[in-house]
């Protein structure tokens, strides 16, 4: 752990803050696992580490500091929804900033994982909690009674005998000097007014009317605008180029060579500034390039998939996971399944195409941009430049957009390099097609699934992934098991079937892979759960009755009796297929089923989606339902409508004519439903996405007997 | 110099006549709240009201536009209070929001032009718009609501 000076001064510097107020703030002692609440109003030195900040004024106006970014998930409503709880204050009245990156301050701030919520918000109620009960104190001092006769609401403390009150800006200057209480009780569920209600979001009305400021917004004074011609071929160096005609485009001023970090690789790419967007991107499109690729394969999509699916028929490769001997009870079993899935690379296509403002200024470098991971983009610049950490400064835009594509430190690396060129705060703009074509993408991996059956029951379970590791890009490391090889696959199974493993089968390609929603169960969950069914039928099991079977603890029971509730899967009829998946992913299970049908022109409908989630503990049922709608959505395309594809290592790919997004038109009705229990608070960006592939090939077998093991697949074809 | 009227407020740029609205509005002009989502007038995100119509303005050249009534989200309304945009914020329609702006301009030709739109009908005008956060069925939804607002508007007036 750091060592880090705080001081009140610097606090209200870096917050934008001033004014007599109360600042309320995380320490977290190396030694205890628990975060401790510190009065940060008055600190002058001490070793802390500062996770999350409130901070009540005179006024009684509350700020906090997000740590995470907004890119849709909604945390700018959760967590001030949290807060206002404990607190006992106005949703209205709780005003919300964006933090800056800095791990010392606020520790992991990357926005992934669904992880904002579930690893803040035992935190953020015990901090608004003991903010209130310092205000209490000080209320009950001022009118010398006992504190118990005291309660919060509306931003006042009451006395409940007398009815007299306190605004809490006129108890802040007071309550800042306490030092914060070591317990504090937190409210019961069923004592929450604003937590688990459906609450309208806050950023809302920034979003209808123009204002709300994402990272292609920001204008700083004598910005310049910039575009990049990188290597279609994703890896390599700019052998030369020709400018001529781009420095003759009106409003060009400078065209030059950059150099951009990927992760632990490198990518050229020739800029072009100019003093406007257009001019930039009409100087790009005159550019003539030649790149050196040479020593980089230039890969075709067969290929891919020829070389992963060979190579699961002769290697064992990593395991991840194993329980029992698989390879002995499938040697011996009385019925084998052997089947292979293959799942396609993806864009993230994020609506606010990749770009980022930087303003270079000799000793320091400014970073505005739709950034999910601030503090890595402030320990990558600041290793790549050689400056102190505190003189990159990064700051968080709302997001349109990010999916995991914008956890990567490349853009803001390389709009930095610019900026150091032309000395100047530059916008460095990807075009559409720049996103579309440079990646990096959800990588395309194949799976062999292998089961054994005796006497109907299933007693073993194989599995092999090959496909592109994201994580070698971060960590440079080959030597390990891809960890994530098993996600998506529920827990219980490995309760109830006792030989189970994982293994990789290591695949790597030049192109650069990141986590794309919900990472790799976005594509195991297609495999495994598609697997799963073609287990059911081989046992002579109804697909939903084997889940229950070896789902055997009780929130899966509960899970899968609310599906089987709201689908009328006991009731489903000839001519409807019903299909069903249930996937975990970041702590949470999402459970869903589809109903399909033929259309009277003969193609398959998509009637139907129900799915229900099990996130335990939950803020804001709505934000959820729109989430995994969203998410059914997102992999509604990503299962019938586009993938990436290579041909002599160029992306095919450019735009949305030819990497289609689905539309209104596409869209079936999707009830959500939410589990309602007291367990730990799991994701919600991400697991509504995984069983909706599965669910609606699932279903389509269960229609037609066609069983659908690569996507995507045009349904409109089945 | 192009004169441009946007949102009743009088323009004068020096920009090239054949860059596209898109960009003179939001780097000359600064009214940032029209996006650029994939400029070839695939996604919707920069549409914008010409003369009551809506266009791409990613494909519109700004001398086009010269002299005619152009209309932004930002002009959509003076206090937010659009229809659309109440019934917007009604049913928590945006996550990440980027493309919101073009959603509601595209929204507010329907409206206009058939107060009282079937699914099929929203289907039939929105499908140029791409949401990827897939907040479509709350679009479909807030249309309805707004549908509903802006008859009860007219009723009181």
């Amino acid at each position: 752990m750091s060592t880090k000076q705080v001081s009140r001064r610097d606090f209200l510097r870096v917050s934008g803050l001033a004014g007599t107020a109360l600042c309320l703030g995380f320490y977290f002692p190396s030694s205890a696992k628990d975060a401790e609440i510190i009065n940060t109003t008055g600190i002058t030195s001490s070793e802390v580490e500062l996770n999350a900040w409130i901070h009540i004024d005179t006024s009684g106006k509350v700020t906090i500091f997000n740590h995470r970014a907004e890119m849709g998930q909604g945390s700018f409503q959760s967590v001030p929804q949290i807060i206002a709880e404990e607190l006992e204050v106005d949703l209205n009245d709780v005003n919300i900033v964006f933090a800056q990156g800095n791990r010392e301050k606020y520790g992991n701030q990357v926005t992934g994982g669904s992880s904002t919520i579930r690893s803040s918000y035992k935190n953020l109620l015990k901090l608004s909690a003991t903010a209130r009960v310092m205000l209490i104190t000080i209320a009950a001092q001022k009118w010398n009674v006992n504190p118990a006769e005291c309660y919060a609401a509306s931003g006042h403390v009451f006395h409940k005998v007398s009815g007299k009150k306190f605004h809490y800006g006129e108890l802040v200057e007071q309550a800042a000097k306490l030092s914060p209480p070591k317990e504090v009780i937190l409210k019961k569920t069923s004592e929450y007014k604003l937590i688990r209600k459906p609450l309208l979001r806050q950023d809302t009305p920034l979003k209808t009317n123009g204002t709300a400021v994402f990272g292609l917004d920001k204008k700083l004074p004598g910005m310049l605008y910039a575009t990049v011609e990188r290597n279609p071929r994703l890896r390599g160096i700019v052998k030369s180029y020709d400018d001529a005609a781009t420095l003759k485009v009106p409003g060009v001023i400078k065209v030059f060579k950059v150099r951009m970090g990927v992760f632990k690789t490198f990518r050229e790419g020739v800029a072009v500034v100019a003093n406007s967007t257009w001019a930039a991107m009409q100087g790009k499109k005159a550019l003539k390039v030649e790149w050196d690729d040479s020593g980089f394969e230039h890969i075709n999509t067969a290929e891919i998939y020829q070389r992963q699916q060979d190579s699961l028929q002769t290697q064992e490769g990593l395991f991840a996971k194993k329980q029992g001997d698989p390879d002995a009870i499938l040697k011996q079993a009385e019925k084998t399944v052997d089947v292979v899935y293959q799942t396609p690379y993806q864009s993230h296509s994020c609506m606010e195409p990749v770009n980022c403002v930087a303003h270079y200024q000799g000793d320091k470098v400014e970073i505005w941009g739709p950034i999910q991971a601030p503090e890595w983009v402030q320990d990558y610049i600041s290793e790549q430049l050689n400056l102190p950490k505190e003189k990159v400064i990064v700051n968080m835009t709302f997001l349109g957009g990010g999916f995991g594509r914008k956890a990567f430190m490349d853009y803001p690396h390389e709009a930095t390099m610019i900026s150091k060129e032309m000395n100047a705060p530059v916008q460095v703009v990807w075009t559409r097609e720049d996103d579309a074509t440079q990646g990096p993408y959800r990588p395309g991996i194949s799976y062999r699934c292998q089961g054994a059956i005796n006497d109907g029951i299933v007693t073993a379970l194989k599995f092999r992934m090959a496909g592109q590791n994201n994580d070698h890009w971060r960590s440079g490391k080959t030597d390990q098991a891809n960890r994530s090889t098993s996600e998506g696959f529920l827990k219980p199974y490995y309760d109830s079937i006792k030989d189970i493993s994982f293994a990789e089968v290591q695949f790597e390609t030049p192109i650069p892979t990141m986590w794309w929603r919900s990472v790799y169960a976005s594509t195991n969950g297609f495999a495994y759960e598609s697997f799963l069914d073609e287990m059911a039928i081989a046992a002579g099991k109804d697909p939903l009755a084997l889940r229950r079977q070896y789902l055997q603890e009780e929130r899966s029971q509960l899970l899968i009796d609310k599906m089987e509730e709201v689908s009328g899967w006991k009731h489903r009829k000839k001519n409807e297929g019903f299909g069903v998946a249930i996937t975990e992913c970041f702590a949470s299970t999402v459970g869903q089923i589809v109903k399909v049908s033929r259309a009277a022109d003969g193609k398959i409908k998509i009637d139907q989606v129900w799915a229900v989630m099990d996130c335990g503990w939950y803020v804001n049922p709505d934000i959820i339902k729109a989430q995994v709608e969203g998410s059914i959505v997102m992999a509604l395309g990503a299962a019938t409508i586009h993938e990436i594809t290579f041909k002599d290592g160029l992306v095919e790919q450019s735009n949305f004519y030819n990497y289609k997004m689905p539309r209104i038109t596409d869209i079936p009705p999707i009830e959500v439903y939410i589990m309602e229990n007291e367990a730990d608070a799991g994701g919600v960006g991400e697991p509504g996405l995984p069983a909706f592939a599965p669910a609606l090939t699932n279903a389509i077998y269960d229609l037609t007997g066609k069983r659908i093991r690569k996507l995507p697949f045009d349904l409109s074809a089945v | 110099m192009i004169n441009l009227t946007i949102n009743q407020k009088p323009y004068s740029i020096d920009a090239d006549p054949e860059m596209p609205l898109l960009w003179a509005l939001r780097d000359l002009i600064g009214l940032t709240g029209t996006k650029y989502g994939c400029g070839v007038a695939q996604c919707g995100a920069c549409v914008v009201h010409l003369n009551g119509e809506a266009v791409r303005s990613c494909v519109t050249k700004v001398s086009r536009a010269a002299g005619q009534k152009i209309v932004t989200i930002e002009g959509l309304s003076k206090n937010n209070d659009h229809p659309l945009q109440l019934a917007w914020n009604e049913i928590s329609v945006p996550q990440c929001g980027y493309c919101h702006s073009g959603q509601l301009m595209s929204a507010a030709v329907l409206l206009r032009e058939n107060p009282n739109p079937t699914d099929q009908d929203i289907d039939n005008a929105m499908a140029g718009n791409i949401c990827r956060c897939g907040t479509y069925p709350r679009i479909r939804k807030a249309i309805h609501l707004a549908a509903e607002l802006q008859k009860k508007e007219r009723e009181a007036k």
